[in-house]
């Protein structure tokens, strides 16, 4: 059995079937990160603390627990804390950075909560900042599908790692589109669930009130399980939401509209909104095709599409790139060197100290993003640009609102474009932040948002389509997500150029 | 965005600029406040910032945590990570007053 | 010499460190004297990942300080990054509240040389209290010379006190510190132990021409923590001031500190540049929401205020000003009184204050006592004064059964069991034979013994010298061992001399 070929419950059977152990099942991992170091989608990897943790997973298997994700592999997003295993945002101010305690995602996954190996920690964008993982001060991860292309980002690592079947599964965050971009840009499915429903303790801060963190799987039913096991209030974390325990499963494989028995329309009474402003000019003609196609097998599944409008599309580039830069200027005020981090070999002074630190931790785009965010902060622009800033957010959340009011969900592209060349877009940074037009703004409102592989471009590079939901949806976006992958196969498909050069 | 600017914003952020750089900075930081300046012609009179997301989903209300010690001495562990240690207290080159 | 009339003008802002067990925004300890670092967890250090969650007794501590200074507790306040960086701030920011504080407005008044004066307060703000950094020399990773950064009081909850620019004088600023000091022990938010840190003052110093309506320039003095060190300061800021302008100079605006001796304010290097704070509200807190239920809740379990107590007292009792005062001094012996006036008949209210006032703060002050701590508790001084109303024993008896008392407690080894000995009173009593001696009868024998062994004084008396008087019942009170009535040994006295 080629392990990385099948779902997380195809495994699960097969283990608690006995057919195979964690420990087999981790090996055959480590096996596959080991030959594929070309693709640096991993930052730190430690066979011996994943088999520790497969041995204990076996004995749980052993002792009858039937967990779905017992046993199951993962890898978890570098800007995860986690014991054992560094953690450093891919930036040279925490490049050896132990953390004394997991993050609650980490702590849910792990071995004493859902039973998951820990495979290692992957690799991202600096501080989550990055659509492309090129700004890792541990070099670039490659895009499996061509290792000349970026992979996507932030969560660039993770998306490769699923992609090349490295890993069941993995995690990552999403502030502007950093689960759901790499995800369209590797082929494999991830989702941003709503702000507040997965802890954000443990979670090296970018931007507080826009980071999520989500799964990274094959498939939107295994992204299902991986949500059960992470959502959930946590005390440690005050804008963490209370909300009665969901299980984000319960829909899979039931037609949409309950009073419906036609089989094959089962997502008949479904109403799917399409922006307008998504189908702007600057999409890529090719991404144009394949999402119209996909929603056109909606259609054949008994859902009707109506055009929406989501007029402040375009302006939420903007409102965007000046309240992530201004939280993440503050978030990264404790990296000084002080008490754990990169400190610098000259300095004269304590002043010389923090600045020598601080200008040699951090990369290009790091930098910049913090006096961006210094600026919009700053005495007399506060008003001009972040509390304008914040206003206009709401605007744009409220214009969700007035679209979900003609749908049930939203679905468009993930970006404008497939996977650039790696160098091609890192001269200027605003030709990437233009490519997150699509993604930002359920970000800024919170809404929940996915990515499902919907088809690939002529030279072979996957596209991904957006589904967003109104909040606390996510049942209802892995539902119809998961009809889409039952009706279609483009989930199905593996890189050629994965790591060990098999076919798919 | 001239030198001044930058470097007053670099002091303010614990950061260097090396003259070599500071052009191109200057450049890439105007054309980004450049983006921003967008959102001045937005009339947003009446319009409460959206600080908080889940504003839209639940009245917001800071959760209260019961007066107890529950972090007890972890301080080896803690301070495993630190660059300058002596007898328990973080070093840093003499702060003066 | 000076032409110019110079007005004074003072803000004090005060950071007082609340009475919680353990910090604002983890659950660190804050107890004092923790060595280095021990009560520093991932929180307080600021490692990556870690977040924030309010102590519900540092806001229920913030609505006390609202309700007892009369002023509004705001229904929703926001908590706000204050960002600087400083090795004993972890985060790079301070968590504190800008634009929308906890408390707004409010008064305390407060008297100097008999003058009232209220004292308008601004507003007070949660916030967390920064680490400390200890500047002996420590040798550094390249032997460099190096302080050393404590975080165990990083996170301690502040709250943040500050005044209109109210104040005219040191005297007035040092009335107002003590007053408020005095207040936030007495509704028992902060312990006040300004050695250790737990109560300290920032003095905002302006002179103007008098008459002038716009401020002068001020100077913020720092870390002011005793309240002669206030007064100093301000004396020797108020006079560089004075002294610069008239030498044509300017006032620049800074932050300085006080050296206690060299008796001098000298400018804070480190933070010379006025600083952006670039405030804005933390997003990783919400709102903070206070209902009127909690409000309500706490109002009523808190405890009088000493002037309403004072006010009770005089009207009710018609104590003086003076015994009210001294009697609210602090909160311990408040309580103590409120106790013995639940255990008397309120017509002994004055005596009550008089013993009180009278043995009671000289027995304790020269123990250095606090009056939870006595050794004679609030039933005994209750009995004592039924004893002395129903004629058991004299006023002067009574005060020797009270030290009596002391002693015993406080040479006792088990300090419960005098508490708890009710009847203490009687038993003393009872066992030294103190009862006063008032059968006429009795009386009359001790004063006819009296008599016949006194002739000289008798015949002074009835030669008109008063003070022969006082020399027989002296002789009287000795022969009955300070037990006869002395109304009715008066009384007989003068009908058996007459």
């Amino acid at each position: 059995m080629n392990l990385h070929q099948i779902t997380i419950e195809k495994l699960h059977e097969a283990l608690i079937k006995k057919q195979l152990s964690s420990v087999e099942v981790t090996n055959y991992f480590l096996n596959r990160i080991d030959i594929s170091k070309h693709l640096n989608a991993f930052i730190d990897v430690q066979p011996e603390l994943s088999l520790e943790q497969a041995k204990q997973a076996d004995q749980l298997l052993a002792q009858g627990n039937k967990g779905m994700l017992t046993g199951i592999p993962i890898a978890h997003k570098d800007v995860f804390v986690t014991k054992g295993w560094k953690s450093t945002a891919a930036s040279k101010m925490l490049g050896n950075y132990q953390s004394p305690f997991d993050a609650t995602v980490v702590e849910k996954l792990g071995i004493l909560g859902s039973g998951m190996v820990c495979l290692g920690k992957t690799n991202m964008d600096e501080f989550a900042m990055g659509s492309s993982n090129e700004n890792s001060a541990f070099g670039p991860a490659l895009n499996p599908w061509d290792s000349d292309f970026v992979p996507g980002g932030s969560s660039g690592g993770s998306a490769v790692a699923v992609a090349a079947g490295l890993t069941m599964a993995a995690t990552g965050t999403d502030t502007g589109g950093s689960i759901r971009q790499p995800a369209a840009f590797c082929g494999i499915t991830g989702i941003k669930p709503t702000y507040g429903r997965v802890s954000r303790y443990g979670m090296i801060a970018y931007a507080s009130s826009l980071d999520q963190a989500g799964p990274m799987a094959k498939t939107a039913s295994e992204c299902a399980w991986l949500m059960n096991a992470i959502a959930g209030k946590d005390p440690r974390d005050s804008t963490s939401i209370e909300r009665e325990n969901e299980d984000f499963t319960r829909l899979l494989a039931t037609n949409w509209d309950s009073a419906n028995s036609n089989p094959s329309q089962p997502l008949k009474g479904l109403k799917i909104g399409v922006p307008k402003e998504f189908f702007a000019k600057g999409l890529n003609h090719e991404v144009k095709l394949a999402i119209e196609k996909a929603l056109q097998q909606f259609e054949t599944l008994g859902a009707t599409c109506v055009e929406v409008s989501l007029p402040k599309t375009e302006l939420s580039i903007p409102v965007y790139y000046v309240l992530a830069p201004a939280e993440a200027s503050s978030n990264l005020s404790r990296y000084d060197g002080v008490r754990y981090g990169y400190r610098s070999e000259k300095y004269k002074d304590l002043a010389q100290m923090y600045t020598h630190s601080r200008t040699e931790g951090f990369g290009a785009e790091v930098k910049r993003r913090i006096l961006v965010g210094a600026y919009v902060l700053s005495q007399g622009y506060y008003d001009a640009y972040y509390l304008q800033a914040q206003k206009i957010r709401r605007i744009i959340a409220q214009d969700f609102q007035t679209a979900f009011n003609q749908c049930d969900l939203l679905m468009g592209p993930v970006a404008p474009d497939v996977a650039w060349k790696i160098g091609e877009k890192s001269k200027d940074p605003i030709a990437m932040y233009l490519e997150d037009i699509f993604t930002l703004s359920a970000n800024l409102a919170g809404l929940p948002a996915m990515s499902v592989p919907c088809g690939f471009n002529q030279s072979g590079l996957p596209i991904g389509l957006q589904i967003i939901g109104n909040y606390f949806k996510e049942a209802e976006m892995l539902q119809v997500a998961d009809y889409f992958q039952t009706a279609t196969e483009w989930h199905l498909k593996q890189p050629l150029q994965n790591a060990v050069g098999e076919k798919s | 965005m001239n030198t001044e600017e930058i470097t007053h914003l670099a002091k303010l952020s614990s950061l260097k600029v090396p003259e070599n750089e500071i052009q191109a900075l200057s450049e890439a930081l105007e054309s980004i406040l450049q983006l921003a300046n967008q959102l001045q012609s937005i009339d947003t009179i009446g319009i409460e910032p959206l600080f908080h997301p889940i504003e839209m989903i639940t009245p917001l209300m800071q959760p209260l945590r019961p007066d107890q010690v529950t972090e007890l001495n972890q301080r080896a562990a803690n301070m495993a990570n630190a660059p300058a240690q002596f007898e328990g207290l973080f070093l840093v080159p003499k702060v003066i007053d | 010499m000076s032409q110019i009339e110079w007005e004074v003008v003072i803000g004090l802002e005060t950071h007082a460190q609340l009475m919680t067990k353990s910090k604002i925004f983890s659950g660190a300890s804050i107890a004092f004297g923790a060595s280095p670092n021990e009560q520093a967890c991932a929180v307080d250090l600021a490692l990556p990942g870690t977040l924030p969650v309010l102590n519900e007794e540092a806001v229920n501590h913030a609505i006390r300080f609202g309700l007892a200074i009369g002023s509004e507790v705001a229904p929703m306040s926001v908590f706000a990054r204050k960002n600087y960086f400083y090795p004993d701030l972890p985060k790079g920011y301070q968590i504190s509240q800008f634009s929308l504080p906890v408390v707004v407005g409010g008064k305390i008044m407060i008297e100097v040389n008999g003058q009232a004066k209220e004292i308008q307060l601004t507003r007070a703000h949660l916030e967390e209290d920064a680490g400390k950094s200890l500047h002996d020399d420590f040798a550094g990773p390249h032997g460099e010379s190096s302080s050393g950064i404590d975080l165990n009081r990083a996170g301690t909850p502040l709250l943040e006190i500050v005044t209109e620019p109210v104040m005219r004088s040191a005297s007035e600023a040092v009335a107002y510190a003590k007053e408020l000091h005095a207040l936030v022990m007495w509704i028992g938010i902060c312990d006040g132990n300004m050695q250790e840190g737990s109560f300290r003052c920032d003095a905002n110093v302006s002179v103007r021409p008098k008459g002038q309506e716009k401020y002068g320039t001020r100077c913020e003095i720092k870390n002011l923590n005793s309240f002669k060190f206030l007064e100093e300061a301000i004396h020797y800021e108020v006079r560089r001031q004075i002294e610069l302008i008239e030498d044509g100079g300017r006032v620049i605006q800074e932050t300085r500190l006080y050296d206690p001796d060299k008796m001098e304010t000298r400018s804070m290097r480190s933070k010379e540049d006025a600083q952006d704070y670039r405030y804005f509200p933390d997003p990783d807190l919400l709102p903070l929401l206070i209902s009127k239920e909690r409000i309500d809740g706490i109002r009523s379990l808190m405890p009088a205020l000493p002037k309403e107590l004072r006010e009770e007292w005089q009207n009710t009792f018609g104590l003086s000003s003076y015994d009210t005062g001294l009697l609210t001094q602090d909160k311990a012996l408040a309580n103590f009184f409120i106790e013995v006036l639940t255990l008397i008949d309120l017509d002994m209210a004055k005596p009550a204050a008089n013993l009180m006032a009278g043995e009671f703060a000289s027995a304790m002050n020269k123990e250095n006592l606090s009056a939870n701590l006595a050794p004679v508790r609030p039933i005994h001084m209750a009995e004592l004064l039924k004893r002395t109303k129903d004629g058991t024993i004299s006023n002067k008896i009574a005060k020797e059964i009270f030290s009596q008392i002391w002693e015993l407690g406080l040479n006792a080894s088990s300090r419960k069991e005098i508490i708890q000995l009710d009847g203490l009173v009687d038993q003393i009593i009872d066992q030294k034979g103190l009862r006063q001696i008032s059968d006429l009868g009795a009386i009359e024998k001790i004063i006819d013994q009296v008599l016949i062994e006194n002739p000289k004084s008798v015949e002074e008396y009835r030669s008109g010298k008063e003070k022969a008087f006082n020399a027989l019942v002296g002789q009287i009170m000795k022969a009955s061992k300070g037990k006869a009535n002395p109304g009715q040994v008066n009384t007989l006295l003068k009908q058996k001399l007459a």
